[in-house]
């Protein structure tokens, strides 16, 4: 963790209020988004490592891992507060449960989980979890959560009602090293997959009865990514073959496999190709922009070009001898219609790669000039918001592709960006500086 | 003569038909031999001065007369004058020279043949010497090359042994490798788990040092607790929760199994309808051909029967068979797949009764469609051809415009040019109109000479029909030989006039046949030299104001009209007037005015 400034951001934003928390080392500020209004200000007792806000968006998780603390602030009622300390045992992870009435902390050496109550002070262990890329995970509606386990050299699922942390199942799953857990949608699926030593996907029923297994090959570097599509109807997985195969919800086999060419040549796609441009001083093009933003005079222009066929995208040999090549499909994200999926494999870092789910082919590549660090669909239309650490937001919609230049002064470089459950703002998260970003409802620009 | 013999042997190694050359007469050898007898015997004259002496010339005769026997001249016997004189019968004697001499001369012959032949038999030896030599060599090089072969056919052989050896090795090694590689592996887990068990033990243990010392500081402190979002109270864990838990992840399992099959049931209807219309259509197409093409064989027939009949009950029973799931799905999957194999059989036949047909064609046609095709092939190629050609030439004159367009200095240049160009064409232009104007003054002249020549016809005429009028009038009176000779004065007059007349008519039927251009080339020597008649005077006096016709027609543009004249006559006075401009206007009101 760096000194200086340091900023979190709610990722729960809810309908009846719309407030936006910052911390600033002790500090949280709750501001309200279309105003920036502070709404409440607290301290916390240390540096704050973690920030969360609860489900309902009443409360406010500060957990501050160098000492074990764990601060809750209410909106509400600023006076309550509550602090749970692990004690000596240490803290690695804290975070909600759905219910926002819980309290799950993750002590160091994944010894136990804690599960504190806020409603009764009662306090629950669950022993043995698992060390992992995604050891647990909630199912959508809250109901369930399900926690990868290792005791004897096994890995089990169990799997707990939330509502009043009853084990409900608790099953062994057929895996060497279990990887990662995730349910589907509608919370009746449950996928497991192995470590990238094995290429092995699990599916298992709510009711702990084995569905389905998925392996494509052996002997090579296996799962990557695993996203489930908001409809649940489909999986799709991302492997270190440079390949997404998507399964189907009946039968649990492969529909199709999009592979990620370096040279692309279907004709059905587009690509749309960043071209930077440096704004010519004293040019005529657009002398009220360059009065109104100085800043932007010393900054590079970007705009996309749509690529004849085919095009070649530059790709980055990994190093075979490096653990975690820089290879294969590392996010796979789906559009909230489940009509979009968004790719992006790590050997060729400067493209995202939109599939059309419908036509099962690729509907767009966005070859970017610098490495793409994070994007994000915007949760009710499809428009994909990518950022690439630069100082632009980029865009993507079916009807076309934008780049927006972020008009701030100074380097603010977009680390990650955040959509506003509306889908109508944006947050874009630098290393020091956060910059909103309001969408006009009618247009793709600011 | 043994060097002779020599060369001969030694010749015979090689052609024996030379030696059968040489030796195939016995008159040449006889030849031959006399041959060799004689440079011995010239060689040795001065012993001939010896051979005959004023003493022995009787022995010499005899010696000589035995001598010409020998050789078969006994006919000729050379005689001394007087016996035991020294003179010799010069007849005989001279007979026997020339005898000789001509045995001689046909020796020297024979022996220059010889000679000759013996030169080229000798370069044929040579040559095939020499090509004995490059055969030998050719030899001796492709056995070095064989056995360069044998030796790198030998280090390969080796080579490949070597590298089967490799191979084996490399196996080999790859099992090891893998063998390791799985023991490697098994140690590997075996020793992670190790470890994990370890790891357990360390947590386990741990865990438990945490719960003995109590640890004062794992705490939650709550200023006041909070209800439940939904505001419920919070269960006891009883039985009876386990059990409500237990049901309503049952009921999410079954609304989610529920939720599937009925989309499933959904789509399973979906198909089943483009099933169903997909069989109706099958029959559909199937069926009324059945008749027509029921050339087939009886099962065929019977088995179109068994579907008809059972598409009929299906058909009816549909709704029952919608409910009978299962029973409905096999009756219609077997009558899809019967009808199914139906349309294969029948597209099958239909593809061989087609490539059939296509082969009858093919056959039928072979000879006919590749000239025709051919030809269509060169005029296509020759069309193109031109097309290329045109295309070119726009491209060219495309590029002109641009370079001048675009290109200020060329294009000045070039401005340069042209106006140069186009002072050219203006003298050029120039001068014709010179030439012209000289023409018109020709005609011009020719027009008043004719108005003149006329004019004194006319007076003739005049006076002619005065004289005819006072002949008539004094034929009246007794003087009637004078009357006789006026008349004859009047044809005269009469024959002047209709000369024009006569003149015209047949202009008039030349221009009717292939409207001559004579009309056109105003200056027509050979027609407008002689006495210019009425007709040419017409002619003239139309011209004269259309300066741009007989321009036009100097400029050497006409031929190219005329040549559509000759193709066709008088039918097109519009093409004309549409690719001759102003000339050929003229010409129409020439034929206006002629017919």
């Amino acid at each position: 963790m760096k000194a200086g400034l340091l900023f979190f951001f709610c990722l729960t934003f809810l309908l009846c209020c719309t407030p936006q928390a910052t911390c600033v080392q002790y500090r949280l500020v709750v501001r309200d988004v279309s105003t920036l209004q502070i709404l409440q200000l607290y301290t916390c007792l240390d540096q704050v490592s973690h920030m969360e806000w609860s489900s309902d968006s009443l409360f406010i998780l500060c957990a501050m891992y160098n000492r074990g603390l764990v601060q809750v602030w209410s909106l509400e009622q600023p006076d309550w507060h509550c602090k749970i300390d692990e004690g000596s045992i240490g803290l690695v992870s804290s975070r909600w449960s759905p219910d926002g009435r819980h309290i799950l902390n993750t002590t160091e050496f994944h010894l136990r989980v804690t599960v504190w109550s806020l409603c009764t002070k009662a306090v629950s262990y669950i022993k043995y979890p698992k060390a992992c890329q995604k050891g647990i995970d909630f199912s959508r509606d809250g109901r369930y959560m399900a926690l990868a386990e290792r005791r004897d050299c096994k890995d089990y699922v169990c799997v707990f009602v939330c509502d009043d942390w009853h084990l409900l199942r608790h099953f062994e799953t057929e895996t060497q090293d279990l990887a990662g857990l995730e349910w589907s949608p509608n919370g009746c699926v449950l996928a497991v997959w192995d470590s990238c030593l094995e290429y092995m996907v699990l599916l298992y029923s709510l009711d702990g009865r084995l569905l389905s297994t998925y392996s494509a090959y052996e002997w090579s570097l296996g799962v990557k990514s695993v996203s489930w599509s908001p409809s649940s109807q489909f999986l799709a997985i991302g492997s270190y073959d440079e390949k997404v195969r998507i399964l189907n919800h009946i039968t649990w086999k492969k529909i199709t496999q999009f592979e990620h060419p370096a040279i692309i040549d279907n004709t059905k796609a587009t690509v749309y190709k960043e071209a930077e441009k440096r704004p010519g001083v004293g040019s005529d093009e657009m002398p009220l922009h360059n009065i109104t933003m100085g800043a932007t005079l010393f900054n590079t222009q970007s705009k996309y070009e749509i690529c004849p066929l085919p095009v070649q995208i530059p790709v980055v040999k990994p190093d075979p001898d490096r653990a975690s090549p820089k290879i294969g499909i590392s996010v796979l994200a789906f559009s909230s219609d489940s009509r979009y999926l968004a790719t992006k494999n790590d050997n060729m870092a400067t493209a995202v790669w939109v599939w059309d789910m419908q036509k099962m082919s690729l509907e767009a590549v966005l070859e970017q000039t610098s490495a793409v660090r994070c994007f994000q669909w915007d949760p009710l239309r499809p428009r994909l918001a990518l950022c690439a650490g630069n100082t632009k937001l980029y865009l993507w919609s079916p009807g076309g592709c934008v780049s927006v230049q972020v008009p701030t002064e100074g380097g603010f470089q977009v680390q990650s960006l955040n959509w506003h459950c509306s889908g109508d703002s944006l947050i874009l998260l630098g290393k020091e500086q956060l910059c909103l970003c309001y969408m006009d409802t009618d247009q793709e620009d600011k | 003569m043994g060097e002779w013999w020599t060369t001969e042997t030694s010749m015979e190694n090689y052609e024996i038909s030379s030696i059968s050359h040489v030796t195939m007469s016995p008159s040449r050898r006889n030849n031959l031999v006399s041959m060799y007898s004689f440079p011995l015997s010239k060689s040795s004259y001065s012993v001939i001065s010896a051979f005959c002496t004023e003493d022995n010339i009787p022995q010499c005769i005899s010696y000589i007369n035995q001598e010409l026997a020998s050789l078969g001249l006994s006919s000729t016997c050379i005689e001394a004058i007087s016996p035991g004189g020294t003179g010799l019968s010069t007849v005989p004697a001279l007979n026997a020279m020339y005898e000789l001499l001509q045995i001689h001369r046909r020796s020297m012959c024979n022996l220059e043949e010889l000679e000759r032949e013996q030169l080229r038999k000798s370069s044929t030896l040579e040559h095939i010497q020499m090509s004995n030599t490059r055969l030998k060599d050719q030899l001796e090089l492709s056995i070095r090359e064989k056995s360069g072969l044998h030796e790198t056919e030998r280090q390969l052989q080796l080579k490949i042994k070597t590298l089967q050896s490799c191979l084996k090795t490399e196996k080999d090694e790859v099992q090891k490798l893998q063998s390791v590689i799985a023991s490697r592996a098994s140690q590997y887990s075996h020793d992670a788990k190790r470890k994990e068990r370890e790891a357990v033990k360390l947590k386990e243990r741990l865990s438990q040092l945490l719960i003995d010392r109590k640890d004062k500081k794992l705490a939650i402190d709550v200023l006041n607790c909070l209800g439940r979002a939904d505001g419920k109270r919070r269960h006891w864990k009883t039985t009876k929760a386990t059990s409500s838990h237990e049901d309503e992840m049952y009921k999410s399992l079954l609304s989610d199994y529920e939720a599937s099959q009925r989309s499933l049931m959904l789509e399973n209807a979906e198909l089943k309808k483009v099933l169903q219309q997909m069989k109706k259509e099958m029959m559909h197409i199937l069926s009324p051909r059945q008749p027509s093409t029921r050339g087939a064989t009886a099962d065929d027939s019977q088995e179109q029967a068994d579907l008809d009949g059972e598409a009929k009950g299906g058909d009816a029973s549909r709704e029952s068979l919608d409910q009978y799931c299962e029973h409905a799905r096999e009756q219609l999957t077997n009558s899809i797949r019967q009808q199914w194999r139906k349309l294969r059989n029948h597209v099958e036949r239909l593809d061989s009764q087609a490539s059939q047909a296509q082969n009858q064609l093919e056959s039928n046609k072979e000879v006919i469609p590749r000239e025709t095709h051919e030809d269509e092939m060169e005029r296509m190629r020759c069309e193109v051809q031109q097309c290329r050609e045109f295309i070119h030439a726009q491209q060219q004159l495309l590029q002109q415009q641009l370079n001048t367009s675009f290109d200020d200095e060329t294009a000045a240049l070039l401005n340069d040019c042209y106006t140069l160009e186009e002072k050219e064409r203006l003298k050029e232009e120039w001068r014709l109109f010179e030439e012209q104007k000289r023409n018109f003054e020709r005609e011009r002249k020719n027009f008043t000479e004719a108005a003149i020549r006329l004019g004194r016809e006319k007076k003739a005429f005049e006076e002619d029909r005065a004289s005819w009028l006072k002949n008539q009038f004094l034929n009246m009176t007794p003087f009637t030989h004078r009357r006789r000779y006026s008349s004859s004065d009047g044809q005269s007059a009469l024959s002047i006039r209709s000369e024009p007349e006569i003149r015209m008519s047949s202009v008039k039927s030349q221009l009717a046949k292939s409207s001559t251009y004579t009309t056109f080339s105003t200056p027509r020597p050979s027609q407008s030299a002689p006495v210019p008649s009425t007709t040419e005077l017409y002619r003239t006096l139309r011209l004269i104001p259309d300066s741009s016709s007989s321009r036009h027609s100097n400029r050497g543009r006409w031929p190219e009209c005329s040549n559509i004249e000759d193709g066709e006559t008088l039918v097109r006075p519009k093409n004309r007037l549409r690719s001759g401009g102003m000339s050929i206007f003229s010409l129409g009101e020439d034929e206006n005015s002629f017919t």
